[in-house]
């Protein structure tokens, strides 16, 4: 069960991640995307999964991570994502209800390289009952 | 001219396993409903399926070239309200449509529908971009 009191609150992920052009590539060519200078536009998905997935599976949340569905994403990107940015990822849990038997949880994450704010992502998360 | 009611191209783009392994590695998304057939049916889905965020990302390509440029979309949002499914030695269909809604100077939203076989995968999908 998530626990109702981190409804609210917001972690700070563990980790501090450099963005390579490497990775850029390798994104931009699954979708066919050949202008790489920038990020292709759902890319920083890859830092708040996995940020989130260690964030959320913390026994003080308690998600489940194995039983994840993952039901709408949002993105506000206030400038493109470049190769050598260095972010750090929080997560936001700003709403929980249960449906059906699911607990159903939106969370923000919020990019930062330094102080400036890069993208702010939302997902809607369906844990499964 | 781009006003309101103004129609975007279609597009068809073509998902199969191996891109759904490549968007895994890409995406660091492994779960194994995108990949596994056995694990996918022991889960009661009915066969592998796509990642939402690869349906998603295609769909930033797709908005992306009407843009100019990846660095011109601003916001970007869709519910994943049906899976692709993506049988083994197949390719199947992301048929993506788009049409103006709003403009606000020189940002311009769009209302996107995307389908797999013939069923929509995405719902409220919208875009903002600068053009």
């Amino acid at each position: 069960m998530i626990n109702p009191d981190s409804v609210g609150r917001t972690f700070e992920g563990a980790d501090l991640i450099t963005v390579t052009q490497s990775e850029i590539d390798s994104f931009a060519t699954v979708i066919g995307e050949t202008k790489t200078s920038v990020a292709p536009p759902t890319f920083s998905i890859r830092i708040s999964l996995s940020q989130y997935e260690s964030i959320l599976t913390q026994p003080e949340v308690g998600v489940d991570w194995t039983r994840l569905v993952h039901g709408d994403q949002k993105f506000e990107i206030y400038r493109p994502i470049v190769a050598g940015d260095t972010f750090t990822c929080s997560a936001t849990i700003e709403t929980l209800r249960v449906a059906a038997g699911n607990e159903i949880i939106t969370v923000r994450s919020d990019l930062h390289n330094g102080s400036e704010l890069v993208v702010s992502s939302w997902s809607t998360l369906v844990v499964r009952g | 001219m781009i006003e309101i009611g103004t129609v975007l191209n279609e597009h068809v783009f073509s998902i199969d396993r191996a891109l759904l392994k490549a968007y895994a590695d890409a995406s660091g998304d492994q779960n194994l409903i995108h990949q596994n057939e056995e694990f996918a049916l022991s889960v009661g889905l009915p066969n592998v399926i796509a990642h939402g965020m690869l349906t998603m990302a295609l769909v930033g390509k797709y908005i992306s070239d009407w843009a100019g440029d990846p660095a011109n979309v601003n916001e970007f949002s869709a519910r994943f309200i049906k899976p692709v499914i993506v049988p083994a030695h197949e390719s199947v269909d992301l048929t993506v449509n788009a049409t103006v809604v709003e403009i606000n100077g020189d940002r311009i939203k769009v209302e996107i529908t995307a389908t797999s076989a013939g069923v929509k995968v995405l719902g409220m999908a919208k875009a903002v971009v600068t053009k």
